[in-house]
């Protein structure tokens, strides 16, 4: 991958995704945090089509920028008067540690190890591959995902539940 | 100048170490539960970048295997959620530092 264009978009894509990643670290307002997340969401979504991963791409941008982020916006404007404030507790040196350790542990590892790269060159499109294979090899866990997201729906809703909601 | 597989993978290391110190520091449950969405992510990117990469005989397995990982995280995020919204109405707050029942 040494066209112009792609090497430009890389570049350009890490440094929003990584910045909105550190500005959820920094901003003091929970909502900017999530914001900021989305954002990232949308660099990485970004990140998979500069690695010709359209299918992964699309699924990014609906589930994790458009679902997941909802789904904590809801969670904070649910739980009002528990604040909005995005303040670490007193983990927050030994955590600071932690975090570097293991980020540089695995940039190490990834740029010590000596990977099987291929020259195959980008994928036409992968789309109708992944549906196949989840149709064919994948088809038991395809299904047990299903029944995941049945199970975590129904949970959910029988958590939210008001205590003693009238039963039809 | 190229994009290489090593600059996914350090820009992975770099998200996951953010979402763990999210994760690990965060005073607001709502901002714990956005770290472990970054690590989410960041693992997402690294199995993307190897099947982009390196050599397999099925190289659309990684892509595959991201797909499950986001219906898994779909699923852990909507419980969590409840959780969040069910621990403020019996505690009254989701600061992971007061939710301490359990501690001596």
């Amino acid at each position: 991958m040494d066209d112009a264009g792609t090497v430009t978009a890389f570049w350009i894509l890490t440094v929003i995704t990584v910045g909105s990643a550190l500005m959820v670290v920094a901003v003091r307002n929970l909502i900017h945090a999530v914001v900021f997340l989305i954002l990232s969401f949308l660099g990485i979504a970004g990140l998979y089509v500069t690695l010709s991963a359209d299918f992964v791409a699309v699924t990014q941008v609906l589930i994790y920028a458009g679902a997941v982020s909802v789904l904590i916006l809801f969670a904070i404007m649910l739980t009002p008067r528990a604040g909005r404030d995005n303040t670490e507790t007193f983990l927050r040196l030994p955590a600071l540690l932690l975090a570097i350790l293991v980020g540089f542990t695995i940039g190490f590892v990834a740029l010590d190890a000596d990977w099987a790269i291929a020259d195959r060159g980008s994928f036409e499109e992968t789309a109708s591959a992944i549906g196949e294979a989840l149709l064919s090899k994948y088809v038991l866990p395809f299904e047990i995902a299903s029944v995941l997201l049945l199970v975590a729906m129904l949970g959910a809703i029988l958590l939210v539940r008001p205590e003693g909601a009238v039963e039809e | 100048m190229s994009v290489e597989l090593e600059h996914y993978l350090v820009v992975g290391a770099i998200l996951f170490a953010t979402g763990l110190y999210v994760a690990l520091a965060k005073r607001n449950f709502v901002g714990v539960l956005m770290g472990i969405e970054l690590m989410f992510n960041a693992v997402n990117l690294t199995f993307v970048a190897f099947s982009r990469f390196v050599e397999s005989a099925a190289p659309l397995s990684g892509h595959v295997f991201v797909v499950f990982v986001i219906t898994v995280a779909a699923a852990e995020a909507a419980i969590a959620l409840a959780v969040a919204v069910l621990l403020y109405r019996t505690r009254d707050t989701i600061d992971v530092d007061r939710i301490d029942l359990l501690k001596w």
